[in-house]
């Protein structure tokens, strides 16, 4: 008998719990005032864990003016993203890069329209350890004859890229091979997406990257800008040189300035939202995409990423307002 | 004294350092990493900290949706698992035939309990999220994560099962017993103290889960305070493992105090169980 008894207080111990978890949650959301404008409902985003800050930023902005509209972020990754954005499951993905062919074609099949938003752009930063007194500036060329598979194996040493450079092994550190950063550093690059030398330190958390580096005097890495914004006393930028003249001439370090103007070519690289049609037609998406535009410059500074010029970001605050005029007729 | 005794007092001796030397080996990795942490995330841990919503800037960041989730987690995922893994394990050890099915299906259970993780997190996005359609709610979470910690109650239950002299089972039997009057009142409260370590280790276990989660779709950010198993939620392992990817110092520092709140949470559920398990244990006297 007494084992029942045990057994019963530990489901009535159970139950107390659960129903303070209920009283609690009870509590949270009633000193709202309620304000005539205030929207309702759900907005469902996941995606890219770089696209990931800028959002979170927004959508804390977001809920002072709109406390009722619940914003849930997940973060499946770029590619995980619009697999389920492809079956209709979110309203946004983040993306680190634009939409592939594939995952296209998945949205037209099962019926799914979408709207393509621009809205920041990130520096992919070469870096090297501060003692490193040779590798100032670098070749888009070079980081090819490194980085490329063929590489693997051969390139090993410092003086096999430029000759002046040390007779020194080179170690190279850069991001897990299932990040976007990865694969847009490899398209720019090597020229191939997802295709680069194997024999590399890869980390999937860019602080490694950075540890990596800074305590290594051979080292040479890439990864976001931000990072290096934070670790400026541990890493030395490389400037880069795509070669071409037209857009900037001779090597140039990555700023805000030269991603912005895109002189620092090609490893900057634009930040997407894609939003659904069928979510579009939701006020309350309307209403946080509209958000999203107006606050993007200052949100996205803080969060440590570069937005876009002022005329581009009127270009897409354009094209959102026809896009969703043009939605709007068609349903009538 | 013999040569041949001698080096056996020698081996005695080298074996005896030999696990001292490995436990304080473990005790000193125990201690740098709750020094560590402590140091860092300490001075962070405040009201604010514990009672924010996730933030772009670390200093009015927090943890409450995180917490709230991970109880909800941990008190949906033991309401599920402790009772199907129980009853599994007592079916498999006191009811079950030793057959070729029997050790085959011994064989599996062992085997799930070493499966990554990260792959109960794809089968409940197929089966919880899309086929029965749960969504990303705390139920899809904790059917999950009860998936995840199964195998480690069964196999604890069986064993503690086992542990029990056949002598009481015969002597319960001979006074006029049923089976079942002989599980609940001799068996099961003599194996009591067993099942219930099994059922801690497999709750922290699960306490400790983001991969599954993340999967499976587990929100980073939320405002949402969750109050029903069909809510979305996220879990304070996923907002430790979002903030140590982040470039800011600030956020590393956020995630060591949320370890350690992850840390108070495990050790409060674990004094809680040995508590209750002490209690039970004491009960019984043969």
């Amino acid at each position: 008998m007494k084992a029942i008894l045990k057994i019963n207080q530990v489901i009535s111990i159970s139950i107390l719990a659960t129903s303070l978890f209920f009283l609690s949650s009870c509590g949270a959301g009633e000193n709202k005032e309620n304000k005539a404008n205030e929207l309702t409902g759900e907005i469902s985003i996941d995606g890219s864990s770089t696209v990931y800050p800028i959002t979170e930023a927004v959508a804390e902005e977001f809920r002072k003016v709109q406390p009722k509209i619940k914003i849930g972020v997940a973060l499946s990754g770029t590619g995980g993203g619009f697999k389920k954005f492809g079956r209709g499951e979110i309203d946004i993905n983040n993306a680190s890069r634009p939409i592939k062919n594939a995952e296209d074609s998945i949205c037209k099949a099962s019926n799914i329209s979408y709207h393509e938003i621009k809205i920041a752009y990130d520096g992919l930063a070469v870096v090297v350890n501060p003692q490193n007194d040779w590798c100032k500036d670098i070749t888009v060329a070079e980081l090819k004859k490194i980085w490329e598979p063929e590489a693997q194996g051969k390139i090993t040493r410092w003086n096999q890229i430029r000759k002046e450079w040390p007779n020194e092994e080179i170690h190279l550190y850069g991001p897990g091979v299932e990040s976007g950063t990865y694969d847009y550093f490899t398209e720019a690059i090597v020229g191939k997406s997802h295709s680069s030398r194997g024999d590399f330190t890869a980390s999937e958390d860019d602080n490694v990257l950075v540890q990596g580096v800074s305590t290594d005097k051979y080292a040479l890495g890439f990864f976001g800008l931000a990072y290096f914004e934070e670790n400026k006393n541990k890493l030395k930028l490389v400037a880069l040189d795509d070669g071409k003249d037209d857009n900037g001439k001779g090597p140039i370090i990555p700023t805000t300035e030269t991603v912005k103007n895109k002189t620092y070519s090609p490893l900057g690289r634009p930040l997407f939202i894609y939003v659904n049609s069928k979510a579009a037609a939701k006020p309350e998406v309307v209403e946080f995409i509209n958000f999203y535009l107006a606050n993007s410059v200052s949100l996205t500074m803080d969060v440590g990423y570069i937005p876009l010029a002022d005329d581009e970001l009127k270009q897409e605050q354009q094209k959102w307002q026809d896009f969703i005029s043009t939605f709007s007729d068609a349903k009538k | 004294m013999s040569k041949r005794n001698s080096i056996n007092r020698i081996n005695d001796q080298v074996f005896k350092w030999f696990g001292i030397a490995c436990t304080i080996f473990g005790l000193a990795m125990l201690a740098i990493f709750l020094y560590s942490v402590l140091s860092e995330g300490i001075p962070r841990l405040d009201w604010q900290f514990l009672t924010s919503l996730p933030s772009r800037k670390p200093e009015n960041a927090g943890i409450f949706v995180g917490i709230v989730g991970s109880l909800w987690i941990m008190g949906l995922t033991a309401l599920i698992a402790i009772p199907l893994g129980v009853a599994s394990g007592i079916y498999l050890e006191e009811y079950g035939k030793k057959n070729m099915i029997a050790s085959f299906i011994e064989i599996n259970i062992t085997n799930l309990a070493g499966v990554p993780s990260i792959i109960y997190g794809l089968l409940a996005l197929e089966i919880f999220v899309r086929v029965l359609g749960f969504g990303k709610s705390l139920l899809t979470g904790s059917l999950t994560l009860s998936l995840l910690v199964l195998p480690i109650i069964i196999v604890a239950t069986r064993e503690s099962l086992k542990a029990v002299p056949n002598t009481i089972r015969e002597a319960s039997y001979a006074l006029g017993a049923t089976k079942w009057q002989t599980i609940l009142y001799q068996i099961l409260p003599a194996s009591a103290g067993g099942i219930m370590t099994g059922v801690i280790l497999a709750l922290s276990r699960a306490v400790g889960e983001s991969a599954p989660l993340i999967v499976s779709g587990a929100l980073i950010y939320t405002s949402v305070i969750p109050s029903h198993p069909m809510d979305d939620f996220s879990v304070l392992p996923i907002q430790i493992f979002n903030w140590l990817s982040r470039p800011q110092k600030g956020f590393i520092v956020n995630a060591t105090a949320a370890i350690i709140v992850l840390l108070g949470i495990t050790f409060i559920m674990n004094g809680i169980a040995i508590y209750l398990r002490n209690r039970w244990q004491k009960k019984i006297k043969w």
